[in-house]
């Protein structure tokens, strides 16, 4: 009798979790969809997510080299054509998208939590650790990001998705970790949190009730940006020739029409499939940081 | 007597203090500078570990390989080629990691960025000094262009935040912010280079038809050759000046003075040129001082698309070639030169700007 109503007392409390999540997820939406900006870089991206997961299920890559029908023109069983080898063209961008995107996604959830935690410890804590925090973040925003990824790709062997955004995020929390310090600081003196002080709260409590959600909006911002910035350092490592684990990644199909030569307008035109995806990529996320930006940063709304 | 002497030196402290007292207040009139300073060597020598240990990854038969081409090359005996190797290169896989680390760290002193294994007689202070012109001249011409642009544009535009000019300022900047740069260079060659065939695809000038040196051939083809590099640079960083300055004057706009110079009638032009400009150019020249020490290591993507011989086009072809320790020396001098223009900025900063050494 007491653990079926135990069961039910569990029940409605997960309901009640699921309910409040459900809330947040509408709330997010409604949040997201009031801001024609990021209405449409948010439906973009969604869409290029679900093309990652859905596609290849959808149209499996199929790479079995096949010279007769080498160069075809668009049609319907080639949306985009076939290249040099006799492999479709809409296939191998559709596999890409899902490797471009991993590479992204990794590296933005690693650089956020890596830049978040130790801005956060920086910015709060203050004294020696923000020191030496702060001469480590210097060093990484002085030292040429793109040459050592080269040299790291060179050096150490690239294979999957997330050794490539743990390679990137080396380099991509630095400035986040800076810019999350100075928000720390000037929230810490800001009234409510010198009141929180007074009243005698847990510093666990000031961070993640008090600081962290006045820092949701500029982190959810610097993860779009952090997004966009990845794949162009993957797609520009591929583009050089390094670490092309992946032989449908987008930088590795350019590069790959490259080498083939450029004078030949097959090649260009199949350079231009991953190119204007990368292009509309970059766009839909620029406009969904600045919808972001508008429609949650609490302070360019007084403005 | 004793005690006279005691109450004398309590009075006046020794020579010694005195100057240490000095030393004290002159470093804390100065503390700004010194600051600066000590901060820039303290993240270069933090940069000079960090490259060192990438290099230690490198697989550790290239000095056996390098002494074996020595020891053919010229002529010597197997230990002596292997000696010269480690000294040639910085690099000694044997030793302990203390003992490399001040053998590196000699060599940068000494100004030896590192020998190629690969090439006889190659450095990377040999490459540094030939592509090191081609590259600051392509970068900077195109930041001084998108500079001046985008100062002039920006002012402009933030002065007429509602008319049309602004619109079209503002899909500029959110096209140009959207496309990165190498993209943008990769459709400019294909178009203009190998479909249209209107520039060159590769080089910084055409060795068979003109000479190097100061004649109008070779400028003209110099510049014909730079046309297409600097041109897509331009267009994509242009965005961002305007973007920096538009924002900057709009801050400067709401401020009093300028209310006041309204009020006294003055024109439109006389205060854009007169009041705006001064004050927002401020921290424009702080990010462009950033952005210029950001060019000694030539941008790899786009030197490599073009086939423009300068740092960053080097600094890839050695990676592809495995010559490691070249790179090394590569990537090491263009962070030396990012720190180096970071402090010059800093310090030359608080004289455009009191404010800031007061704030």
């Amino acid at each position: 009798m007491e653990k079926t109503k135990n069961k039910s007392a569990f029940l409605t409390k997960t309901l009640e979790i699921f309910k409040k999540i459900g809330r947040g997820i509408k709330i997010f939406f409604t949040k997201m969809y009031s801001n024609k900006k990021s209405a449409i870089g948010f439906s973009i991206i969604l869409l290029y997510v679900i093309v990652a997961i859905v596609g290849p299920l959808l149209f499996p890559y199929d790479s079995t080299v096949n010279t007769a029908n080498k160069y075809l023109a668009p049609s319907l069983e080639h949306p985009f054509g076939t290249d040099w080898m006799g492999l479709d063209v809409f296939r191998q961008v559709i596999s890409g998208t899902s490797s471009v995107l991993q590479v992204a996604f990794f590296t933005a959830f690693l650089s956020i939590a890596l830049g978040t935690v130790l801005g956060i410890l920086s910015g709060y804590v203050g004294g020696w650790v923000d020191r030496v925090i702060m001469t480590i973040v210097n060093i990484f925003l002085s030292v040429p990001s793109f040459p050592v990824y080269l040299m790291m790709a060179a050096l150490f062997t690239i294979e999957t998705p997330i050794t490539m955004a743990l390679m990137i995020s080396i380099f991509s929390w630095a400035g986040l970790c800076r810019a999350i310090r100075v928000q720390v600081i000037s929230l810490k003196e800001s009234d409510f949190i010198q009141i929180c002080r007074v009243m005698n709260m847990s510093t666990g409590h000031i961070i993640f009730k008090e600081i962290m959600p006045n820092l949701f909006s500029y982190i959810a911002v610097n993860f779009v940006l952090i997004l966009r910035g990845s794949i162009l350092a993957s797609v520009g490592i591929m583009l050089v020739g390094l670490a092309s684990y992946n032989p449908t990644d987008w930088g590795v199909i350019i590069q790959a029409a490259r080498m083939r030569g450029l004078m030949n307008v097959n090649n260009v035109i199949i350079m231009l499939y991953p190119l204007v995806a990368i292009l509309i990529f970059q766009i839909a996320a620029l406009m969904l940081s600045q919808g972001l930006d508008e429609t949650i940063n609490p302070r360019l709304k007084v403005l | 007597m004793e005690e006279k002497t005691w109450n004398e030196e309590a009075k006046r402290p020794s020579a010694f203090k005195r100057a240490g007292r000095a030393v004290l207040r002159f470093f804390k009139k100065n503390e700004y500078i010194f600051s600066k300073i000590g901060f820039s060597l303290l993240t270069l020598a933090l940069t000079t570990i960090f490259l060192f240990f990438l290099l230690r990854q490198i697989p550790g038969d290239i000095v056996d390989i390098y002494a074996q081409q020595l020891q053919y090359s010229r002529g010597l005996p197997y230990e002596r080629a292997y000696e010269l190797a480690v000294q040639l290169l910085n690099y000694n896989p044997n030793e302990n990691i203390f003992a490399a680390f001040f053998r590196y760290v000699g060599g940068l002193l000494r100004g030896e960025l590192g020998e190629s294994y690969l090439q006889e007689g190659v450095s990377a202070n040999l490459l540094i000094e030939q592509r090191l012109p081609w590259t600051l001249f392509i970068s900077s011409v195109a930041l001084f262009i998108s500079f001046f642009l985008g100062v002039a544009i920006g002012g402009y535009v933030a002065q007429r935040r509602n008319g049309i000019a602004n619109k079209i300022a503002s899909g500029y900047i959110a096209v140009t912010g959207a496309i990165p740069d190498y993209l943008m260079a990769l459709l400019m060659v294909t178009l203009f280079a190998y479909q249209l065939k209107i520039f060159p695809s590769q080089n910084n000038f055409d060795i068979f038809t003109v000479t190097p040196g100061f004649n109008i051939d070779f400028i003209l083809n110099v510049l014909y050759h730079a046309a297409l590099p600097i041109l897509s640079s331009a267009i994509i960083q242009t965005g961002y000046w305007i973007m920096q300055m538009r924002g900057s004057c709009i801050g400067i706009l709401g401020s009093d003075y300028i209310f006041s110079a309204r009020a006294r009638g003055l024109s439109e032009r006389t205060i854009r040129k007169k009041y705006m400009n001064k004050n927002a150019l401020l921290p424009l020249v702080a990010s462009f001082g950033v952005a210029f020490g950001g060019l000694f290591g030539g941008s790899v993507l786009l030197e490599s698309i073009f086939n423009y011989p300068g740092i960053g086009l080097e600094i890839t072809a050695r990676i592809t070639s495995k010559d490691y320790v070249v790179v090394q020396g590569l990537v090491f001098f263009s962070a030396a030169m990012i720190i180096i223009v970071n402090l010059i900025v800093d310090l030359i900063y608080p004289l455009i700007d009191p404010r800031v050494k007061r704030g």
